[in-house]
């Protein structure tokens, strides 16, 4: 193993250019050590994002050596090529600076797609019941883990090709609603997940779920909208 | 086009990209069975002219082309080039009819 790490990180807005910094190779060094390393040691002005530093905050998502990664939990040595790492922001996402993205358009896409859970009860209600071992309880739990990093997103052909694609990570959180019992916006959540911008322009190309760091599928959630769409249409409830 | 639409094309091409399967296997198990002795234009005319049930057959064939091709060259002009819109659907309108009249016109040659 070299000593020193030559790294190219991305510097500007849209416009811009990679630099080359050397840092030092330490043992158990994740990409965001090294960024971190760059920015407290080498050049100040550099602009990134991070927040928990243990995966769960979804916000240090970088492109690393070409790939989509969350950067806090990826170590050097699974990625570096010899010694040389590149490091530039998120793919299909405007750059504000450096390796900081605009997250606006992906999180409104999951509004967009109505990713927000609308109950019928009241408080003086009593509590909803559902059993975990429930076939759609069971869909729940395996889509509900998605920690909003992007990464998908940033992996997904589709959303390059199609800007008012609702991507991965929106139509997964739809499919974690679509599955939720207690929800009463199930007809215009299909409307909204259905169509050109919705599930029906996926590919299965299956980049999202090759690339999702908690090994979540948005691929299946996307194929059980497709379903739970096509029923719909074909019952005339769409 | 609306939602309703969308998922309608997107039923449409997956039925017919199931007739297609069937189709495309059993003209494939045919031609191979069919030639492998060797044959003359004249012979295949010979076999085919007439026959309601072949005729019935790429007639499907024919018609399950006409609905699928468009609906995924409407995916590809819209991702690779940005068309979409109503001009691009009367496009491949247009196209579809194309489809439907050049592989009637090959299925009346061989079958009617």
């Amino acid at each position: 193993m070299s000593p020193t790490l030559r790294v190219r990180v991305w510097r500007g807005g849209a416009e811009g250019a990679f630099r080359e910094y050397d840092v030092p190779r330490r043992e158990s060094q994740t990409v965001l050590d090294v960024v971190t390393h760059v920015q407290r040691h080498l050049d100040p002005t550099l602009a990134y994002r991070y927040a928990c530093r243990v995966g769960m905050c979804g916000s240090c998502a970088m492109t690393v050596n070409g790939a989509p990664r969350w950067t806090c939990r990826t170590h050097v040595d699974k990625v570096a090529k010899g010694d040389r790492l590149e490091v530039a922001p998120l793919k299909n996402l405007p750059v504000i600076r450096d390796l900081v993205t605009d997250m606006r358009e992906f999180f409104d896409k999951w509004a967009r797609a109505k990713g927000q859970f609308r109950g019928e009860k009241k408080r003086s209600d009593d509590f909803a019941r559902v059993s975990p071992a429930a076939e759609r309880r069971k869909l729940v739990d395996a889509a509900i883990e998605c920690i909003g990093c992007a990464v998908c997103y940033s992996a997904c052909d589709v959303a390059a090709w199609n800007p008012d694609y609702l991507g991965p990570a929106a139509l997964n959180r739809a499919w974690t609603l679509v599955n939720d019992e207690r929800d009463a916006q199930q007809a215009a959540r299909l409307r909204a997940v259905a169509g050109d911008a919705g599930c029906h322009s996926c590919h299965t190309h299956m980049s999202c779920t090759d690339r999702c760091p908690k090994a979540l599928s948005p691929t299946a959630g996307i194929a059980g909208l497709k379903r739970a769409v096509a029923a719909a249409a074909l019952k005339g409830g769409l | 086009m609306n939602v309703r639409g969308e998922t309608r094309l997107w039923l449409a091409q997956r039925a017919s990209a199931a007739v297609l399967a069937l189709c495309v296997i059993v003209h494939l198990v045919t031609l191979i069975y069919a030639v492998r002795g060797g044959l003359t234009g004249a012979e295949i005319l010979e076999r085919t002219r007439g026959s309601g049930a072949w005729f019935a057959f790429y007639s499907v064939f024919v018609l399950a082309v006409t609905v699928h091709a468009p609906i995924g060259l409407r995916a590809v002009l819209g991702e690779w080039l940005g068309w979409r819109g109503r001009p691009r659907d009367v496009a491949l309108l247009l196209f579809a009819m194309l489809l439907a009249w050049m592989g009637m016109r090959a299925v009346m040659t061989v079958f009617a």
